[in-house]
């Protein structure tokens, strides 16, 4: 259909929407991200307190120990809302499915050491249950947290550690020809075998973290700030030793993750602490108590996976922690 | 009593096989029209096979690609690898 | 070992692999304070295991499907824009529903975001808590499409420029806000009862189905393709809202009444609410696809004939009230859109006279009661807004304490009589508009008693002012545009501009 209307006619009368012409300081475009994001969430007369914690309302400041002037300080970096952060995410999943497929019609699994495969299954197939206890936390902070901005970063976060936990959990029906048991097995480590229980105990304690701020600093700087560098790199490079390739393509979907949750972290952190040195000393406080809490934890796994040379390796992870919490604007 | 399963879809190219396939495996099955949608109801039963859907479509159908042409269902849903299936159990 | 054999996992089990194998029972901390919220209800799980997935996407096929999905609606969104799609819809007229949807509706696809990533971080199972994360994300979506997809009707026409602040704050919105305010506040079974079940499975197709299918037969393509291609998401969250419901049912017989309960409290607020709708269908679409009335015999009275049957082997009956509801679709939409007429100053859509056809139109429709009731009123008023006494009404009117309509609908088998009840609580006196919300007030008084009741707030002077512009001021009203008759206003002059040039062209 076609309009032939002198365009003179048809002008705009206005913009964009009120809220956030308001927000750019004047009626000009704005982008998607702008539009999705800004002001979604309700901000006043609420009709009825919650029948589950009648101490708070259904949105709640006062869930954190953080103050914000303006909850929409902090924008997404990634400018991402849900159509540009499925897009994203399919194209990440496209590669890693003809990776899948690859290593599956070739059989390069096998390729690897006994040793190594055995060792695999040691390592990151206990792992899922690691990224699903992250998806827990993400989607409680998605579901405290005020303002869209930051809630729709978490939940998009949660949903990506689903994805993450299901990768992995393919990665053990590679090997054990999807008959499940490596993943059973992969449960009775996660439950009982020592060289996880300090993992499990410090994700436990995570999920009744009260304040949701104090959990998004412990689970995506501070956990994750240990597992993407300690499982994506250094025990990937352990792993070229005996003929690890196959893991090195599957670890490319979460190489990648560990990157971009860098970019809108880091992000998060430098603009609330920005805000005042009471938040600044607030994340340094979690940043500090729960990096030496993940240190800690995932040790006993990294001198599995690396022995001798696993303190080095947890002392450069340590060492790029600190470096983005002070370039972020924390003391640590 | 009623007990009709419905499903509507949208009403496109991406369906149209979809639609046909129902047709052709519901002979109970009522295509009614609406403006941009089709709503399809049966007595009891509906199934959407795979089979079907690949022959008429000329390529492999996975059946969890109706989601993209679904507007709206009625009925209890069995989703398999090869077939949708609506059901009331009355 | 001579051939490599290939297992190729059903769908079935690679889901429950995939999913459900990912949980594990905590020991460091005690499971009842990981997931606090998940018994107060007085639900009983037996067995989380007895959850049938309702539906077995991975996130793999999710991100696959759904991106397909967002790029073929943006392009549809895009194309809308640059061709200027809003000069091809039949009439301004039209773009009142799209107001009333972007202020009313869309705001409740942020609240179920919300809600659903509340429950989808409290159920304790592991396979409740992914089908309601995956439907958050999908609210979410739902959410921004409208809003994007609504951007470029707020470029050209009036109120639609303050959405959220209006959501918060204005007094026909609060029957939508508080609707969704209370599914919110309510335990996790009872929110999924309320949301998937009532509304989801139950209602959302009189909202979704014969209005978008409207929206095409108006020519706006923006609204068919966000509608439809949000309903694309919605059987999966249908089968999820019965899911749910027969989940709760075979655990344990204790659950039934609870869950009857939740039925009919929901059923009766969810038409409540839909009132909206009934109206937007049977007065604000200037070409129809189906009346209210047919809808309401298509997607309740049939679909939800078959469903209640299929039910009643767990001992569940119809919602409480459905008849009175029935009864009602012959005159719920006559009776809301009269409260609109006289209050359209206060609103911020425009009201009118229907055409001497659409008139024709109600009349065939509703052979019952338009002409005998309603046709004569509509006459009488364009005769007074003809002769330049174009009525409204300056009396705030009083709301019902639960579903917050102005106390304007009258017993179904007399339309002459206004209907009300009341209850008390504490020494007060609280008045609602039926049966249905009196049972649910008086079920729960101290929760409705909260109620941010907007006309009750105005004369508290919470509202901005005493007067009726300072209030409207308070909810971002551009005044003379926003507001009032259609006819003269400025939507109807642009558009009439439009139409000459159209001609002249």
């Amino acid at each position: 259909m076609s309009f032939d209307i002198k365009t003179n006619v048809i002008q705009p009368r206005r913009h964009t929407y009120a809220h956030i012409a308001k927000r750019l300081g004047g009626d000009k475009p704005a982008t998607r991200y702008q539009e999705g994001t800004w002001d979604l969430q309700p901000t006043v007369n609420f009709h009825y307190r919650p029948t589950w914690n009648p101490e708070r309302e259904i949105y709640d400041k006062s869930l954190t120990a953080i103050k914000m002037e303006d909850w929409y300080s902090f924008n997404d970096p990634r400018q991402l809302y849900y159509g540009t952060y499925t897009m994203a995410r399919h194209k990440m999943m496209e590669a890693e499915e003809s990776h899948f497929k690859f290593i599956d019609k070739s059989n390069m699994m096998t390729l690897m050491d006994a040793e190594w495969q055995q060792m695999v299954r040691d390592f990151i197939l206990p792992l899922r249950h690691f990224e699903w206890g992250a998806n827990m936390n993400n989607c409680d902070c998605s579901d405290k947290a005020y303002g869209t901005a930051i809630s729709q970063v978490a939940l998009f976060a949660a949903m990506d550690r689903l994805g993450i936990a299901q990768i992995i959990s393919r990665v053990g029906l590679l090997l054990d020809d999807s008959t499940g048991k490596s993943l059973d097995q992969a449960k009775a480590d996660w439950l009982d075998s020592d060289r996880w229980q300090g993992v499990r105990k410090m994700l436990e304690d995570s999920f009744v973290v009260e304040d949701w701020f104090e959990l998004l600093v412990a689970q995506n700087l501070c956990m994750d700030g240990v597992v993407f560098p300690l499982f994506y790199q250094h025990f990937d490079e352990a792993g070229q030793a005996h003929g690890g390739s196959a893991m090195s393509m599957l670890n490319e979907f979460m190489q990648d993750w560990g990157k971009d949750e860098k970019r809108w972290m880091d992000h998060l952190l430098k603009v609330t602490a920005a805000e005042s040195a009471e938040n600044a000393a607030l994340l340094s406080g979690w940043a500090v108590k729960w990096t030496d809490l993940a240190i800690e934890a995932f040790t006993p796994i990294a001198h599995h996976v690396l022995g001798d040379k696993a303190d080095e390796a947890m002392t450069s992870i340590r060492t790029e922690i600190t470096q983005r919490a002070k370039k972020s604007g924390l003391e640590i | 009593m009623s007990r009709t399963v419905s499903i509507t879809l949208q009403n496109n190219d991406d369906a149209r096989p979809i639609i046909d396939a129902i047709e052709k495996d519901n002979p109970k099955a009522t295509i009614n029209l609406y403006p941009a949608m089709v709503k399809i109801d049966c007595d009891g039963r509906l199934i959407v096979k795979q089979e079907t859907v690949e022959e008429l479509l000329g390529r492999e159908w996975d059946v969890q690609e109706l989601h993209l042409s679904i507007i709206s269902i009625a009925g209890n849903v069995d989703e398999e690898d090869d077939y949708f299936e609506l059901s009331w159990n009355i | 070992m001579a051939e490599k054999r290939k297992k190729k996992l059903g769908i079935k089990q690679r889901y429950s692999m995939l999913t459900r194998g990912l949980g594990w029972d905590t020991t460091y901390q005690p499971m009842d304070k990981v997931f606090p919220y998940d018994n107060y209800e007085g639900i009983i799980i037996h067995d989380w295991e007895g959850w049938e997935d309702p539906f077995r996407l991975t996130m793999d096929a999710y991100w696959k499907f759904q991106s397909e999905k967002e790029k073929k609606l943006y392009a549809v969104i895009d194309s809308f824009a640059q061709n200027n799609g809003h000069l091809g819809i039949t009439d301004a007229r039209y773009v009142n529903a799209i107001k009333l949807f972007l202020t009313g509706v869309s705001p409740l696809e942020y609240q179920a975001a919300r809600g659903f990533t509340h429950v989808g971080r409290q159920f304790r199972g592991v396979g409740p808590r992914v089908a309601c994360q995956m439907q958050a994300i999908d609210e979410l979506r739902h959410v921004q499409t409208q809003v994007h997809s609504m951007s470029h009707y707020n470029k050209y026409f009036d109120g639609l420029h303050s959405a959220p602040h209006m959501h918060d704050r204005v007094w026909y919105l609060s029957v939508p806000k508080s609707f969704f305010d209370d599914a919110r506040t309510a335990g996790p079974f009872e929110f999924l009862t309320s949301i998937s079940f009532a509304f989801e499975y139950v209602l959302t197709n009189l909202l979704f189905v014969p209005f978008m299918s409207g929206a095409a037969f108006n020519g706006d393509m923006a609204t068919v393709t966000f509608g439809f291609s949000a309903q694309s998401d919605e059987a999966r969250h249908m089968t999820l809202g019965l899911e749910v419901i027969k989940f709760m049912l075979e655990q344990d017989e204790r659950n039934i009444p609870i869950v009857q309960r939740w039925m009919d409290k929901w059923f009766w607020r969810g038409t409540r609410m839909l009132t909206l709708v009934a109206m937007m269908m049977d007065y604000m679409l200037p070409k129809r696809v189906m009346s209210w009335r047919e809808a309401w015999d298509i997607y309740f009275t049939e679909a939800g004939g078959a469903l209640f049957a299929d039910l009643a082997r767990y001992g569940i009956k119809p919602p409480k009230y459905a008849d009175i509801a029935t009864k009602e679709a012959e005159h719920l939409s006559h009776q809301a859109w009269h409260i609109f007429y006289n209050y359209t100053h206060a609103a911020a859509f425009h009201t009118w006279i229907p055409e001497k056809e659409e008139l024709d139109w109600l009349s065939e429709k509703y052979p019952n009661t338009f002409d005998k009731y309603y046709r004569p009123r509509l006459e009488y008023l364009d005769k007074e807004e003809k002769a330049g006494r174009r009525f409204y009404n300056d009396t705030l009117p009083m709301l019902c304490q639960v579903c917050q309509i102005p106390m304007g609908f009258t017993d179904m088998d007399d339309p002459t009589t206004i209907s009300f009840e009341v209850s008390e609580y504490k020494d007060d006196k609280y008045h609602t508009c039926s049966l249905g919300c009196k049972d649910i007030f008086d079920y729960e008084p101290e929760k409705y008693v909260q109620a941010w009741l907007p006309v009750h707030q105005i004369y508290q002077g919470n509202c901005g002012g005493a007067e009726v512009p300072d209030v409207l001021k308070w909810y971002n009203f551009n005044l003379g545009a926003d507001n009032m008759e259609y006819k003269g206003s400025p939507d109807q002059k642009l558009w009439d501009e439009w139409q000459a040039h159209r001609k002249k062209a």
